[in-house]
């Protein structure tokens, strides 16, 4: 009798207790990213625009979150229409789901899986925030960010990852987010950037990082998240395929922080430790599309060759004039690109699925898909980004004005600083502002 | 009167407050300041794109002193602020027309 039980539950997947705890984990890893991002770009830019660049991130966590639940969840993952975008009712305010009910072929809920991917939801448009530092009014962010996801990020999403979505029909390799995260972000930043301009001082006066140990903790946080990232992206660890993926995350961010650095050495003849933070980012996007198709030396190489060339590539928005602020284009969209391409060379067809690329005998075919995959997203994103910052822009006007960005839009935006630099024995305007100010008089007359 | 004016390597404030105590200056005055002299600054690179910083960070010192202290108190400056390497600053005085203690009201030399 309890033989027969055992057999009939083998058949269809069960509840995994093990599986589910593991990717709860994974979930809060991925979105303790959000955060670490914010303190990456935040250490990044003047003192006088801290706060609003933590800020750009850390809203994302707010709006995402609430449209991923109202109909996010059900554009990305819903029954697919067209191969384009999903929509099914039930998951439409997470209404319709059961406690027990598994993601399909999965062993782990659905409510896992929701959330699991809603990180990546929240993440994504936090990336784009890092080449708009300084200038961008915080509701032309929010609105953006509302209308980004809802157009290019859950449709995006569902064309990657989604059943029916036709790169994934079409057997295009993005593990955990190289096209539908990195190049996404670092598109849709080239195509905001292009409509809205330089920030005011581009290429005259220093705009240095104002910290740089804000900087580290902020990439070793991101390190630590992307594991959940990652290793997540299996959605269980049955058969490995997730420890796989943990050992390559940490062998090509470790190689792409040491080719970026040894390349600044090079080239400029120190080590610095933002091209170590830089260097380790652009490893972990890179291994983010190829890391399930790869044995760990090849994990290696491709954070090698992506620590490389996003170094070298950082530099070309001063050759090209474009201001990307903190490189997003130069490090998610690069980096993106070339973990997504490098599927193609490195896939060893015994991880993650059977495809083979280039150097384990398996021609040009998956090279050719990983490409359809690479550019189809950049084009969709930049091209939707840029008319969506159009769009506000002439409505709402997307920039801060010249005077208001001099001064720094900590103060215009969020009437905070980041830092108080009255100095020891207090500044001399304390007791002045702990007075409240005076109503105006025409409220008075108001009132009375 | 005669004011002390040093603007001198940030380190080597230690050596110069214990040579003016052993020299007797009852009080100074040390404010963190920045400049350039002929050595100009440095080059600092931040994702491949470089700056030069101009301003390196440099403290200055004042002090008040009597006039026929002032010469050999310039030398006691400079001898505790030399490291030999280029950067090490520079010394000079200047004429006080008076000097007043708060506190007291008491003028001139008795100011100090």
């Amino acid at each position: 009798m309890a033989s027969a039980i055992t057999t009939l539950a083998a058949d269809a997947p069960a509840l995994s207790a093990a599986n589910t705890g593991f990717m709860l984990i994974c979930s809060a890893l991925v979105m303790l990213m959000t955060p670490a991002l914010a303190f990456f770009y935040g250490g990044m830019v003047r003192v006088k625009s801290t706060l609003n660049m933590l800020m750009m991130s850390f809203i994302s966590l707010g709006i995402v979150t609430i449209l991923w639940v109202l109909y996010g969840f059900s554009i990305a993952f819903g029954t697919d229409s067209a191969s384009l975008f999903g929509w099914s009712s039930d998951y439409v305010g997470l209404s319709g789901i059961g406690l027990t009910e598994l993601w399909d072929g999965y062993t782990i809920p659905v409510y896992v899986f929701a959330v699991f991917q809603l990180m990546f939801a929240i993440i994504t448009p936090a990336l784009i925030s890092g080449a708009l530092a300084d200038r961008v009014k915080f509701t032309a962010w929010a609105l953006f960010i509302t209308l980004w996801v809802t157009i290019v990020y859950f449709p995006v999403a569902h064309w990657v990852w989604g059943t029916g979505g036709w790169l994934f029909e079409m057997g295009v390799i993005d593990f955990a987010g190289g096209t539908a995260v990195h190049i996404n972000a670092g598109a849709a930043a080239l195509g905001v950037i292009l409509v809205i301009g330089k920030r005011v001082g581009f290429k005259k006066d220093p705009m240095r990082p104002h910290s740089l140990p804000l900087v580290m903790l902020g990439a070793g946080l991101l390190w630590f998240g992307w594991f959940g990232f990652n290793a997540g992206s299996w959605l269980g660890n049955d058969d490995g395929v997730g420890a796989v993926m943990f050992v390559n995350t940490q062998v090509a961010t470790a190689a792409a922080m040491l080719a970026w650095l040894a390349y600044e050495k090079l080239r400029h003849g120190s080590f610095t430790t933002l091209g170590a933070a830089s260097g380790a980012v652009a490893g972990l996007v890179a291994i983010t599309p190829s890391g399930g198709s790869c044995s760990p030396l090849g994990a290696i190489a491709i954070g090698a060759v992506a620590g490389l060339l996003c170094a070298m590539a950082v530099g070309l928005k001063y050759k090209f004039g474009y201001d990307d602020s903190l490189d997003v284009v130069g490090v998610h969209l690069v980096g993106g690109v070339v973990g997504s391409l490098l599927v193609g060379f490195f896939a060893t067809g015994g991880v993650q699925s059977d495809a083979k690329g280039l150097f384990y005998g398996g021609g040009l075919d998956q090279l050719g898909k990983q490409a359809i995959g690479v550019f189809s997203v950049l084009a969709y994103s930049l091209i939707a980004s840029a008319i969506l910052a159009l769009i506000i822009d002439k409505t709402m006007g997307m920039r801060v004005s010249e005077d208001d960005e001099i001064s720094g839009i900590d103060q215009v935006e969020h009437a905070e600083t980041a830092y108080d630099f009255s100095g020891a024995g207090g500044g001399s305007s304390s007791r002045s502002t702990a007075v409240p100010a005076p109503a105006p008089t025409e409220n008075k007359k108001v009132d009375a | 009167m005669k004011l002390i004016t040093a603007v001198v390597k940030p380190h080597r404030l230690d050596e110069i407050k214990d040579a003016l105590q052993a020299f007797g200056v009852q009080g100074l005055t040390v404010t963190e300041a920045s400049g350039y002299g002929r050595q100009r600054g440095h080059t600092e690179v931040y994702r491949g794109a470089e700056y030069t910083v101009d301003l390196v960070p440099k403290i200055r010192i004042e002090v008040l002193v009597e006039d026929e202290d002032a010469e050999q108190l310039i030398d006691v400056v400079v001898k505790a602020a030399r490291t030999g390497k280029i950067g090490d600053g520079k010394v000079w005085s200047v004429p006080v027309e008076t000097a007043v203690r708060v506190r007291t009201g008491e003028r001139g030399p008795d100011a100090l």
